[in-house]
C-alpha cells in the first residue's frame, strides 16, 4: 500500500495543521509543563500541555535544552575531526551516524568503499538497528508501567551487541569506527565467529519478546487506536523510519536509494495498517526480524580484502568545491548530512538532518484529544534521542 | 530521474513567470540545484508537489547557508598616462606616454542568506531535487516565503533557520526560536557571529540584590569609621 494519489489531491490550505479541539464544559484549562526533567521524556525535553480535565487541548514541544550547536563546531574543525562527534548525536546508534556522515563525504569526493568494508558497515548497521529497536520497545513498555522486566530483557541483548562493538572498535558506544572510503580497523575471524554466535541467539530473543508483549491485554488496550497518524500527513510532515511505515507508506531508504550494498540482500519492508502506537511497536518487532535476516546473509557472504580504499587520503583532506546530501535509513528514520565544501580543510556548511526532530513535528496532531497518560505513550512510540533533536 | 534542466523546463511551461536558474554543482555528487525567485516560490513549489509526473510530495531537509560579503582583490591591467624619460631621448626631457600598468583593485560582492530545500518523491521514489532561495541581503531584507503551508516538515526546520541564521519566513504559522532561548538576540550560525565572553550571563533580579548589598556594606563601613569617633567626642 502506498499513498499514491492521496498526496496529489488538491488539499486545501491549512489541511496539514493540527485540528483544534474545543474544551468541554466551563472549567478552566490547566497548563502543565511536562519536562524538561520528566521521567518519560528520554532526556531534557519539554511539552507545554493545556488540559481540559485529562484531555489534551494543546501541546507545544519546547526544544533546545541539549543544544550545543554541533553544526557550528563542525564548521570549525576538519572533516575527519567531526567523525567522533557524530557518535554523540544519536548516542544509542553511533554506527549509523558514522555511516551517514561517511556516505555524505564519499558522495562529495567520489571515493569508493571496498567490498569488505561495505559488508562490515551493513553488519554493524543492522546490529545497531536491532539494539535500538529492542531498547526503544523496552523503554516504551516501561513508560506504560511494566517497570523493568521487558527493558531488562532488551538490555540483556543490547549488552551482547555492545560487547561486539567494544571488541571491534574499542568502545561500547562512542565507536568512531568509519572513515571516508572504508572502516578504521578490520574485523578478525574471531570477531566474526563471535558475531555469528550472537546473531544466532537473537531470533530466540525476538520470539520471547514478542510472546511476552504482543498479545498483552494492557498493551493492546492502551495502544490500539491511540495516536493515529494518517499516511498523507506522515508523508507531508517528512516522517521517516518505522513511524512512516506504521502509517502504511512503503518507503525504506535501504530499498529506495540502495545505498552501500543493500540491493544484494533479501529482506522485506514491514508495513502497518492503522498508523497507531500498536503498529509502530509491531513494525519495530518485525524490523528486528528482517535485520536478523540481513545479518545472516551478510555474515555468510562477507569477502576478504582490505577495509580501506588504499588511495583514500584521510589527513590533509580537502574536497573540491561543491556540495552533497547523503542520507541513510537510520533506526529512527532518515538521517542525512548536507555538506558544502569551499575547497578548504573544513566544511563550509555542515548540516545534520535529524530524524528525531522532524518526527516530532506531528506530536501535537497525534496527541490532541487523548488523555495526558496517552501523551507519554505516543511520545515514547516516536522514539527520539535528545542528542539528535537538539544537536 | 529527470534532470534539473528537464524539471526547469516543466516548471517554466506551467508557471511562465517563474524566474529559474540552474546552479551547477561541480563535486562528484552531481546534485545540481534549482534557484527560484522568492516571489514565485510558492507557485513553483506547489506545482512541484501537485504535478502528477513530478510529485515531489516529501520535503526531507531544509537548511540555511550564510554567504557573507566577499571582498575580492584582483590584479587588473589598466592603460594610463605616465610621465617619464623615454628611452633614447635626451636625459632630462620627460614625456607623457601611455603604458599598461598592473593595479590591485578591491570590490565587494554583496552577501546574502540562502535557504536550501531537499525534495524527494515518495510516490515516484525519486530525488533529491535541490531548491535554493536567496534573500536580498543579510541585514534588513531577510524575508523569504515559508513553504510550511505546502510541506509540514518545514515547520520546525524553518524555525531553526530563523533561530540560527535569522531568515524571516513570511507565512509561517508559528515562527519562534527553536533551539536558543527566546531572549537571545543574535544568530549563532552566521559566519560573522562573535561569541559572548560569558554565555551564562543574563541580567537577573539577583544583580540588583548584589548592588544593594554592596551599597549596604559601604554604608556600614562608613558608619563603623565615623561611629567610634562620635562616642569618643562624648567621653
Amino acid at each position: 500500500m502506498t499513498v499514491a494519489g492521496a498526496v496529489r489531491k488538491q488539499l486545501p490550505v491549512g489541511w496539514n495543521r493540527p485540528v483544534p479541539i474545543e474544551p468541554e464544559g466551563e472549567g478552566e484549562l490547566l497548563e502543565v509543563a511536562m519536562g524538561p526533567h520528566h521521567p518519560s521524556t528520554h532526556g531534557v525535553f519539554r511539552m507545554d500541555v493545556a488540559l481540559d480535565g485529562e484531555r489534551v487541548i494543546r501541546l507545544k514541544p519546547v526544544f533546545g535544552y541539549l543544544h550545543r550547536n554541533h553544526e557550528k563546531i563542525a564548521e570549525g574543525i576538519s572533516y575527519l575531526a567531526s567523525m567522533p562527534y557524530t557518535d554523540r548525536l544519536d548516542y544509542v546508534c553511533p554506527i549509523t551516524n558514522n555511516w551517514a556522515y561517511a556516505l555524505a563525504v564519499e558522495k562529495l569526493t567520489g571515493q569508493t568503499v571496498p567490498e569488505r568494508a561495505e559488508y562490515l558497515r551493513v553488519i554493524l548497521g543492522e546490529l545497531t538497528r536491532f539494539q535500538n529497536h529492542a531498547s526503544s520497545i523496552g523503554f516504551f513498555i516501561q513508560e506504560m508501567g511494566a517497570s523493568g522486566t521487558p527493558l531488562m530483557y532488551a538490555f540483556r541483548e543490547r549488552e551482547k551487541i555492545l560487547d561486539l562493538f567494544e571488541e571491534l572498535t574499542g568502545a561500547r558506544m562512542m565507536v568512531n569506527y568509519m572513515r571516508f572510503g572504508g572502516c578504521r580497523v578490520d574485523a578478525t575471524p574471531a570477531w566474526l565467529d563471535h558475531t555469528r554466535k550472537v546473531v544466532a541467539g537473537l531470533s530466540a530473543f525476538v520470539d520471547e519478546f514478542e510472546q511476552l508483549l504482543r498479545t498483552n491485554e494492557i498493551l493492546m488496550v492502551r495502544t490500539q487506536g491511540v495516536g493515529i497518524l494518517t499516511a498523507e500527513l506522515a508523508v507531508n510532515a517528512g516522517i521517516t523510519g518505522p513511524m512512516l511505515r506504521a502509517s502504511g507508506v512503503n518507503y525504506d531508504i535501504r530499498k529506495v536509494d540502495k545505498y552501500g550494498i543493500y540491493d544484494r540482500f533479501d529482506f522485506r519492508v514491514p508495513l502497518g495498517d492503522h498508523g497507531d502506537i500498536y503498529d509502530r511497536f509491531m513494525i519495530r518487532l518485525l524490523e528486528m526480524r528482517e535485520s536478523i535476516k540481513i545479518l545472516e546473509q551478510a555474515l555468510k557472504d562477507i569477502p576478504g580484502g582490505p577495509v580501506m580504499d588504499p588511495k583514500a587520503k584521510i589527513r590533509g583532506f580537502r574536497p573540491k568545491p561543491g556540495e552533497a546530501y547523503g542520507r541513510i535509513e537510520a533506526p529512527k528514520g532518515e538521517l542525512g548530512f548536507y555538506l558544502i565544501s569551499d575547497g578548504g580543510p573544513n566544511p563550509y556548511r555542515y548540516r545534520v538532518r535529524p530524524p528525531s526532530l522532524v518526527n516530532l513535528t506531528v506530536l501535537e496532531d497525534m496527541c490532541l484529544g487523548h488523555g495526558i497518560a496517552d501523551v507519554v505513550l505516543i511520545f515514547g512510540s516516536v522514539d527520539i534521542v535528545l542528542g539528535e533533536v537538539d544537536r | 530521474m529527470k534532470t534539473v534542466e528537464e524539471i526547469k523546463a516543466a516548471i517554466e511551461r506551467a508557471v511562465p513567470e517563474a524566474a529559474l536558474e540552474v546552479v551547477l554543482n561541480p563535486s562528484a555528487s552531481g546534485q545540481h540545484s534549482l534557484r527560484i525567485e522568492p516571489g514565485c516560490a510558492l507557485k513553483v513549489a506547489s506545482f512541484l508537489r501537485d504535478d502528477a509526473e513530478l510529485a515531489f510530495d516529501f520535503l526531507s531537509n531544509v537548511t540555511g547557508v550564510d554567504w557573507p560579503d566577499k571582498e575580492i582583490t584582483e590584479k587588473v591591467k589598466v592603460q594610463r598616462m605616465v610621465t617619464k624619460t623615454v628611452d633614447g631621448a635626451e636625459p632630462g626631457t620627460e614625456q607623457a606616454v601611455e603604458e599598461t600598468v598592473e593595479e590591485t583593485q578591491k570590490r565587494v560582492e554583496p552577501g546574502f542568506l540562502e535557504a536550501v530545500y531537499h525534495l524527494y518523491s515518495v510516490e515516484k521514489r525519486e530525488g533529491p531535487l535541490v531548491l535554493r532561495m536567496r534573500t536580498v541581503n543579510r541585514t534588513d531584507q531577510v524575508e523569504l516565503p515559508s513553504l510550511t503551508p505546502l510541506w509540514r516538515s518545514a515547520e520546525f526546520q524553518e524555525r531553526e533557520i530563523f533561530d540560527l541564521f535569522g531568515i524571516v519566513f513570511t507565512g509561517h504559522p508559528d515562527l519562534r526560536r527553536l533551539l536558543m532561548w527566546d531572549e537571545f538576540t543574535d544568530h549563532p550560525m552566521r559566519r560573522d557571529y562573535v561569541e559572548p565572553d560569558d554565555f551564562e550571563y543574563e541580567p537577573t533580579a539577583h544583580d540588583d540584590v548584589l548592588k544593594r548589598t554592596e551599597a549596604h556594606r559601604a554604608a556600614m563601613a562608613e558608619q563603623a569609621k565615623s561611629g567610634p569617633a562620635k562616642t569618643g567626642a562624648g567621653a
